[in-house]
């Protein structure tokens, strides 16, 4: 749905809400929150699109938009993410930034927007955060080295249909970093136990298990901070993806470590 | 148009380290260091919990405590000489904690620096209880209070402190309205570590399973709560003077007869020569 242009169906029940927005020019430049007024926002409008609106109006005025990262706009990309009113993708749980709307929100509101915060996801500019950290996990697990050949039949490997759901649920993630924004401890421990169950509960997965998940925890742990089971990870993720991945997780490390992962035909550290 | 890929360069919070052998590889992750923060937890629990059942003998009478002061000392019977099993068990606890402390400090730094620049505005916390969020001041406290806990009814800081005469140590020291209020406050900052710890513990050690995880929350708080019943009833019994100081002669294999109340032990040398 576009933003308002004064159309009848929206003149009557439009909402006026002030939006404070983190300013910041740069990765370095310092930053600041910024007040602005909204007098015509309608309720069917996405928070991205009441973003919209906002730099609509700036741009009128010829002031700098609001830099912000989006890009589906259907909750499954995981480009939008910001803190709203202290909680990563807003009050709404489930809800990528792109998916909440202005209605779960009353007219008068004061709603506070500033950008994810770690440090391993610098700031480019006012709310859009560097998250390549991320592609650092997953490069350093995200593939497997036996030649593939061809594509096999769809069915010829078994598979459960409990272990394909869960092995969803983890695949689920779109990797937003709500996990490392909603983290008091800025730690990534949801992101990668996610990305390392939906290899690790399949067969086709089993091949490199061990070694994934012990280079993958590594390159987590270089730029990231550690769980310390608040469960906040959980309560922002946009995929309500659960902290029994990080459980997993943390018994698979334990585990690779205890592994002949040399006779297993592994890399052994 | 083919554009150059820039690789964006976010810096590591970490320095790269040269490989070391894997007890000290698996200590330095964070993952592993949680790990063995979660099994001293438990072996710390296993403590406090078996430091309760003894204690609970107080309300036995003087002459039960004593003889279990004196077991304590004497296990595991003929096997051993003398209190070496108790020093064994004492190091055991003492690295413990020892291990628990360093990894949560070093755990603590690691994810400051994670968190270089904390948010402007303020969080609203959806899952995070109190108890996660203060487990590191709960934690001093707790250790403050071992080392206060330690001098007072170990070492024999407290008053008319008498070396295996366990119960009228403890009744004498509490009886001291400060000093059970610091008892009764040491026990809450306990239960409060606990009610996240005993839960925290399960996930650290990979321990989920749809058939327990319900239960472990409820065996975090419900452990938690028996500590501080258990603790607190102590200090407050006292102060309640439903326990008192013994008086007169009680005839027990380990301490001299004792004045009651707040008269001045006489007995000391007898004492201390039979327990060193």
């Amino acid at each position: 749905m576009s933003p308002a242009n004064g159309d009848a169906q929206t003149t009557n029940a439009n909402m006026k809400i002030k939006v404070t927005v983190w300013r910041q020019a740069g990765p370095n430049a310092q930053g600041a929150f910024k007040d602005y007024d909204l007098d015509d926002i309608s309720p069917e409008m996405s928070f991205l699109e009441m973003l919209d609106t906002l730099n609509e109006m700036l741009n009128d005025r010829g002031e700098e938009p609001v830099a912000f990262d989006h890009d589906c706009r259907e909750g499954i990309c995981g480009s939008c993410g910001m803190m709203i009113d202290g909680v990563p993708h807003g009050p709404e749980r489930g809800t990528a930034t792109c998916q909440l709307h202005m209605r779960k929100f009353s007219s008068g509101a004061h709603i506070k927007i500033e950008p994810f915060r770690a440090s391993s996801f610098p700031i480019n500019k006012d709310l859009s955060v560097d998250r390549s950290a991320f592609d650092r996990i997953i490069e350093s697990g995200g593939y497997i080295s036996a030649p593939t050949g061809t594509a096999p039949d769809a069915n010829l490997i078994p598979i459960p249909k409990g272990v394909a759901d869960v092995s969803m649920d983890a695949a689920q993630c779109i990797g937003c970093g709500a996990c490392v924004a909603a983290c008091p401890n800025g730690a990534a421990q949801l992101f990668t136990s996610a990305k390392l169950a939906h290899l690790n509960l399949m067969p086709q997965g089993q091949a490199e298990r061990w070694d994934r998940t012990v280079n993958m925890v590594d390159t987590m742990e270089s730029y990231f901070g550690s769980c310390t089971n608040h469960g906040e990870c959980e309560a922002a993720c946009p995929k309500e993806i659960s902290i029994d991945f990080i459980a997993l997780m943390n018994k698979d490390f334990v585990k690779a470590q205890l592994k002949q992962r040399r006779l297993a035909g592994q890399l052994f550290p | 148009m083919a554009q150059a890929v820039q690789r964006s360069t976010v810096a590591k919070i970490r320095k790269d380290r040269r490989k070391a052998p894997w007890p000290v590889e698996f200590y330095r992750s964070a993952v592993g260091k949680k790990w063995v923060m979660a099994l001293s937890g438990l072996m710390l629990m296993g403590f406090v919990v078996s430091h309760l059942v003894g204690n609970l003998k107080l309300y036995l009478g003087r002459e039960e405590i004593n003889l279990y002061g004196e077991a304590l000392r004497d296990m595991p019977g003929h096997l051993l000489p003398r209190t070496v099993l108790l020093w064994v068990v004492r190091i055991g606890l003492g690295a413990a904690f020892a291990v628990h402390i360093h990894a949560a400090v070093t755990l603590t730094q690691t994810n400051r620096k994670a968190r270089s620049k904390n948010y402007q505005s303020p969080r609203d916390y959806l899952a995070a209880n109190y108890a996660s969020r203060t487990m590191r001041y709960s934690g001093v406290i707790v250790l403050a209070y071992l080392i206060f806990h330690l001098a007072d009814l170990t070492w024999g800081a407290g008053p008319h402190h008498l070396r295996g005469d366990a119960y009228n140590n403890l009744v004498y020291s509490l009886q001291r309205p400060l000093i059970a209020s610091v008892y009764v406050i040491a026990n809450l900052a306990l239960g409060l570590h606990l009610t996240h710890g005993a839960w925290s513990m399960f996930q650290s050690l990979g321990v989920n399973n749809p058939r327990i995880n319900a239960f472990r929350r409820h065996f975090a708080r419900g452990f938690a709560a028996l500590v501080v019943v258990g603790n607190v009833s102590f200090p407050l019994l006292v102060q309640l003077h439903v326990v008192e100081p013994t008086c007169g002669k009680v005839r027990t294999p380990i301490a001299d007869e004792r004045p009651c109340a707040t008269a001045i032990p006489e007995a000391h040398e007898t004492a201390e020569g039979n327990h060193p």
